[in-house]
């Protein structure tokens, strides 16, 4: 497939500014130009899927959503498989119930898939438990052979055709749907702000996320009033950013420096940000500079919302988030190299150098700091994220990069 | 006191750790094989400890040889037996210790505290009926101090800042006592003993000599006792004849004025009328600090150019330490302070008494309007407050007698020895403190640039410590640059980040030092906004947090955010971002109504976060903050005054004995930290005559011998 290939290409060079919106075009247009055979369309699909999405996600494993909506997609996929299943059998199941009683072949047959679909619903529908792992191989063997059954039992090209046809379609409508949902997922968030912004309240944020500006507009739309402190977020300052919009929406807005967010955070009544990602274990990791904020927070008794759309929801558990998801960023951000020219190569003999400079990108908030996630599908305390996680997310796709690896 | 010391460091060096600093202890055994000199009283204390094995019990050494002399007829109470179990020494901080364990008495008969040095002997039990006077002589007979035989609550005032009382009751309780009182007369002593020592708590023991002397007289003395006066002298000179009621009319005074509340408008005006500068107004005040000045900032500078010729009321001096504050050329406590104290030295060396005022009265009213010309330029420190009532406090005791020239030349050196010793000196202590804390292998991280701090990671890196610097900083005055700078140059292997990714480096630190502009007597430490961030990041990662303060920037105030007073900087500075031109969103906002921005330039840090502050009285914790504030907080300079080897060697001549590095001067309470580089003089009795550069003459048992230094 040359078309998707050097889509993707294109899509790594700019990953820096990759949204999850962006990854969920590039895998409806993967596919959409992929062909379908007759059998094991799912299967199919999501070879295709996961090794585009395994070359997204190794392009920069620390762009979680990227690998989010890879895996959104792969679900998508399946659950739009099984539900075709589903709805074939019951079809035959109508068919049989119709026809003669007296054939065995068909009987037989309808039990055998009804059997299939239920593993593969349990497979596809279950959240991860003990017992989805233990069927897991079985079930995965399973899914080819339901379509293919369900195809010989038919008979019919024609109708095959159309079912891969239909298949191809649902799963191209229901990724519309999801990046619909990405797109929106600032609104659907903005409509609890009422629930949580009252009058006269002070609220601290830290850099910028659209997320946070919008929840924020939607409080002052329903005439709210209220005060927002906002940290500049060095070393990337979207702090200014965000105070700009704030004032021209008319909010009253003060911005003050990360290092004042101590002095501030003890009137404030609540801290509201946004997140790079949330971790399963309702861990977030966020701009740099958002662990302080949330320390502080907690020092002071101070609520600290996570605004998350879905799409950050991330189906895996942090192992040493500070360094493992993080990105060290230029030193010219914070010191100047010509400033510095002299002191930079002031080596020791053995050779390393004296000035180190350190500029990570990222922040990770521990769960026991976080108030409350709204994403949305509503608020949800931290304990809950792996839960409401395991909705979006098969089990079976969470190894995806591994699997990709190995496929390699 | 070096068994003391050295048993100390055997039992509990952990705890040892806290109040002091740490240096190589002398053999314990030194004191007891010191000859017992009955004349002077520290070896007497020591002398007798292998008598009856009570060495813990501390007592600040006669002030005065004379004193000594007149404890003779005292010293055959060496020979008095152990004391009873019940005497105690009520032991205060942590640094408390039990060092009767290294010596034989019950665990009961003695706790020392401190170094040793440092001692509350509860006056011998006195509110122990029954056993409390038969205190070991020993611990009677070296003590006390001015009347010998007299009950006296005195303060020794200690390294770590602790307070200790010491109350002797030697007239009761050696040998007029022994020779028979009756239990009534015991009771009615102690009864009095009671009152008099509530009467003294009641009051502060700030003035500890005027106490003294108060319950002197109460107790009756037995004896001929020379009163020595300037003990009194130690307190304020204006105090001398003062009784109990003048104590307290300064006691009341020392309550803090209620800072201007720029609010107030009726003050503001007034204000306004006064200042010399007028600044505008912040066209967007940030609401939270209306009480404080927020005004245009880079705006004044051209103003006060161009009015030099008009103010012929300053001195060019101070008129030139404004502009620099004002541009901020001079930042940093001590850098300003000691700026503002050289110009004042200037102000007076040019300085002359108009006809028909007084000296004391006019220059007092100069100083102020210079001080608020200052204050125009840019908020005062605290350390600069504290040095303006020190220098005003220098002027009001000039006597009316001195002549001008005279006057001017006491002030003079008055600045100069506050700068070297509350400053410089205090530094140089610091230093040697927090150089023990540094280990090799070690992270150390700090915040901002503070000049202590950089002394000691200089000093550490000098002594050849392999450690490594994180240099943590923040907008917008990126003093860590700087500070960077000077450390590479300097061979310091240095990392360099911003305040924001503190939780990502603290994972590697293993120290972190701090300075601060001020320490509130709540423990709050007062300092470079982001302060507080880093340390709370510290403490959550469970990283000592030591705090590098001198202690004459402590402060009786108390605070408990970083709202209530605080100082604004210029907010243009936060819009703006230097060197980063893709930072602009707000360029053309910034006058927009409903946007503030806000600069703040201190932050409180609670006290939870701070493990240590490190100061030139020794390392304390922050609960101990207003033990040093109530004790040095005023009329310190006298002692040093009297007392100071540097200022005056001839008059050191009273008792003085070391214990590592340390000078006591216990007859006026004291204890002036000294740094004997290296080598703490080993002759702990001895008498310090005279201090140089190079040595200090110290009179040992009548020889005079030579330390180098």
């Amino acid at each position: 497939m040359p078309d998707t290939q050097a889509l993707v290409m294109t899509f790594l060079t700019s990953l820096k500014n990759a949204t999850a919106r962006q990854t969920a075009e590039l895998l409806r247009s993967v596919i959409s130009q992929q062909r379908v055979p007759y059998t094991n369309q799912a299967g199919a699909l999501i070879d295709a899927v996961k090794a585009v999405g395994e070359q997204l996600i190794a392009a920069n494993p620390v762009e979680l959503a990227v690998g989010n909506i890879v895996r959104r997609v792969l679900h998508i996929i399946r659950e739009e498989d099984l539900s075709l299943t589903t709805a074939a059998i019951g079809e035959l199941n109508l068919s049989a119930v119709s026809d003669d009683e007296n054939d065995d072949d068909r009987d037989g047959n309808t039990t055998l898939s009804a059997a299939a679909v239920a593993a593969a619903a349990r497979s596809t529908l279950r959240p991860p438990s003990l017992q989805t792992l233990l069927e897991d191989t079985p079930v995965s063997a399973a899914v080819p052979q339901t379509s293919s059954s369900g195809g010989d039992s038919e008979g019919k090209t024609a109708d095959k055709s159309s079912r891969s046809r239909k298949l191809k379609h649902d799963v191209i409508e229901a990724v519309n749907e999801l990046i619909q949902d990405i797109v929106t997922c600032h609104e659907q968030i903005a409509e609890q702000a009422v629930e949580h912004i009252h009058q006269n309240e002070v609220i601290l944020t830290l850099g910028s996320s659209r997320t946070v500006s919008e929840f924020l507009f939607a409080a002052k739309e329903k005439k709210r009033s209220f005060r927002v402190f906002v940290a500049e977020g060095a070393p990337r300052y979207q702090g200014h950013l965000l105070a700009k919009e704030l004032v021209a929406r008319g909010l009253q807005t003060t911005l003050i420096t990360d290092s004042a967010v101590f002095a501030m955070i003890s009137r404030v009544n609540m801290v509201i940000v946004g997140a790079h990602a949330v971790m399963a274990n309702g861990g977030v990791i966020a701009p740099v500079g958002m662990n302080l904020v949330a320390l502080a927070a907690q020092k002071h008794a101070v609520p600290f919302v996570v605004l998350a759309g879905s799409h950050k929801l991330c189906p895996l558990y942090p192992h040493n988030p500070e360094v493992l998801l993080n990105e060290l960023r230029s030193p010219s951000e914070l010191l100047d190299f010509g400033e510095f020219s002299d002191c930079m190569d002031f080596g020791s003999g053995s050779g390393s150098p004296l000035l180190h400079v350190v500029n990570p990108a990222f922040d990770y908030v521990p769960p026991k700091l976080v108030s409350l996630f709204i994403t949305d599908a509503g608020g949800h305390n931290p304990s809950y994220m792996y839960r409401l996680i395991a909705d979006y997310y098969s089990a079976d796709d969470l190894v995806v990069q591994r699997r990709a690896i190995a496929g390699n | 006191m070096d068994s003391r010391r050295s048993s100390r460091a055997v039992i509990d060096p952990k705890v040892r750790q806290v109040g002091f600093f740490t240096s190589a202890p002398l053999p314990p055994d030194r004191t007891q094989s010191d000859p017992p000199d009955p004349i002077r009283s520290p070896p007497l204390a020591d002398a007798s400890s292998p008598g009856n094995s009570l060495s813990p019990v501390m007592i600040p050494p006669p002030r005065h040889p004379s004193d000594s002399l007149l404890r003779l007829p005292h010293s055959p109470s060496d020979a008095f037996p152990p004391p009873s179990p019940t005497t105690t020494t009520t032991s205060l901080g942590d640094f408390s210790d039990d060092v009767t364990a290294a010596s034989s008495p019950p665990p009961a008969a003695a706790r020392v505290r401190g170094r040793g040095s440092s001692v509350k002997q509860q006056g011998a039990a006195s509110s122990f009926p029954g056993g409390g006077f038969e205190v070991p002589p020993s611990v009677k007979a070296p003590s006390s101090v001015p009347a010998s035989g007299l009950t006296t609550v005195s303060v020794v005032k200690l390294p770590p800042g602790i307070s200790v009382e010491v109350q002797s009751d030697r007239a009761l309780n050696s040998k007029p006592l022994k020779e028979k009182t009756s239990k009534a007369e015991r009771r009615a002593i102690q009864e009095a003993q009671r009152a008099a020592k509530a009467a003294a708590k009641a009051e502060g023991i700030k003035t500890p000599a005027v106490t003294a002397l108060a319950n002197a007289k109460s107790a009756k003395s037995t004896k001929p006792s020379p009163q020595r006066n300037d003990s009194a002298v130690v307190v304020a000179a204006s105090e001398k004849k003062g009784g109990d009621r003048s104590v307290e009319k300064d006691r009341k005074k020392d309550v803090p004025h209620p800072r201007m509340q720029y609010d107030d408008k009726s003050r503001v005006q007034k204000l306004k009328k006064r200042s010399v500068v007028k600044p505008t107004e912040a066209r967007n005040r940030v609401e939270l600090f209306r009480h404080l000045p927020q005004y245009e900032h880079g705006t004044q500078l051209p103003v006060l150019q161009s009015k030099f010729f008009q103010l012929d009321t300053l001195h060019p001096a101070v008129y030139k330490v404004g502009l620099q504050y004002l541009s901020g050329d001079i930042c940093g406590g001590n850098a300003r302070c000691i700026a503002m104290l050289q110009a004042f030295q200037e102000a007076i060396r040019d300085y002359s008494t108009p006809p028909a005022k007084t000296l004391s009265r006019d220059l007092t009213a100069k100083i102020s309007s210079y001080v608020s010309f200052l204050i125009d330029c840019r908020p005062l420190s605290v350390s600069m407050g504290n040095a303006i009532r020190f220098l005003k406090s220098q002027i009001a005791k000039i006597p009316i007698s001195l002549s001008e020239s005279e006057a001017k030349a006491t002030l003079h050196s008055d600045i100069e020895r506050f700068i070297n010793e509350k400053i410089i000196l205090a530094d140089r202590v610091i230093v040697k403190h927090a150089v023990t804390k540094i280990r090799d292998g070690d992270v150390l991280l700090t915040y901002g640039s503070s000049s202590a701090v950089e002394m000691i990671l200089q000093h550490a890196h000098e002594l050849g410590k392999q450690f490594r610097v994180v240099i943590v900083d923040s907008r917008p005055k990126h003093e860590g640059k700087l500070l960077l700078r000077r450390l590479v140059r300097k061979g310091l292997s240095c990392t360099y980040t911003h305040i924001n990714a503190i939780s990502y480096i603290m994972h590697e630190v293993t120290r972190v030092f701090l300075g601060a502009s001020s320490v509130l007597s709540n423990g709050t430490v007062y300092s470079r906004v982001g302060t507080a961030c880093v340390a709370m990041v510290a403490y959550g990662f469970h990283i000592p947090v030591l705090v590098c303060c001198e202690a004459y920037k402590f402060h009786e105030r108390v605070q408990l955010d970083s709202i209530c007073s605080n100082e604004l900087g210029d907010p243009d500075s936060i819009s703006k971002v230097p060197g980063r031109e893709d930072i602009n969103h707000l360029d053309g906002w910034d006058k927009s109504e409903n946007l503030q921005l806000l600069n703040l330039i201190y932050d409180a840090t609670p006290s939870d976060y701070v493990s240590l502050i490190i100061t030139d009285y020794g390392m304390i914790p922050p609960t101990s903050v207003p033990v040093i504030v109530r004790e040095y907080g005023r009329g310190q300079l006298w002692i040093y005054e009297e007392c100071d080897p540097l200022a005056s060697p001839g008059r050191c001549s009273d008792a003085v004995f070391f214990v590592d590095g340390l000078i006591f001067y216990p007859s006026q309470h004291l204890v002036l930290s000294f740094w004997f580089p290296d080598r703490p003089p080993s002759g702990l009795n001895n008498d310090l005559l005279e201090r140089s550069d190079n040595f200090v003459t110290v009179a040992e048992n009548g020889n005079f011998t030579n330390f180098e230094l």
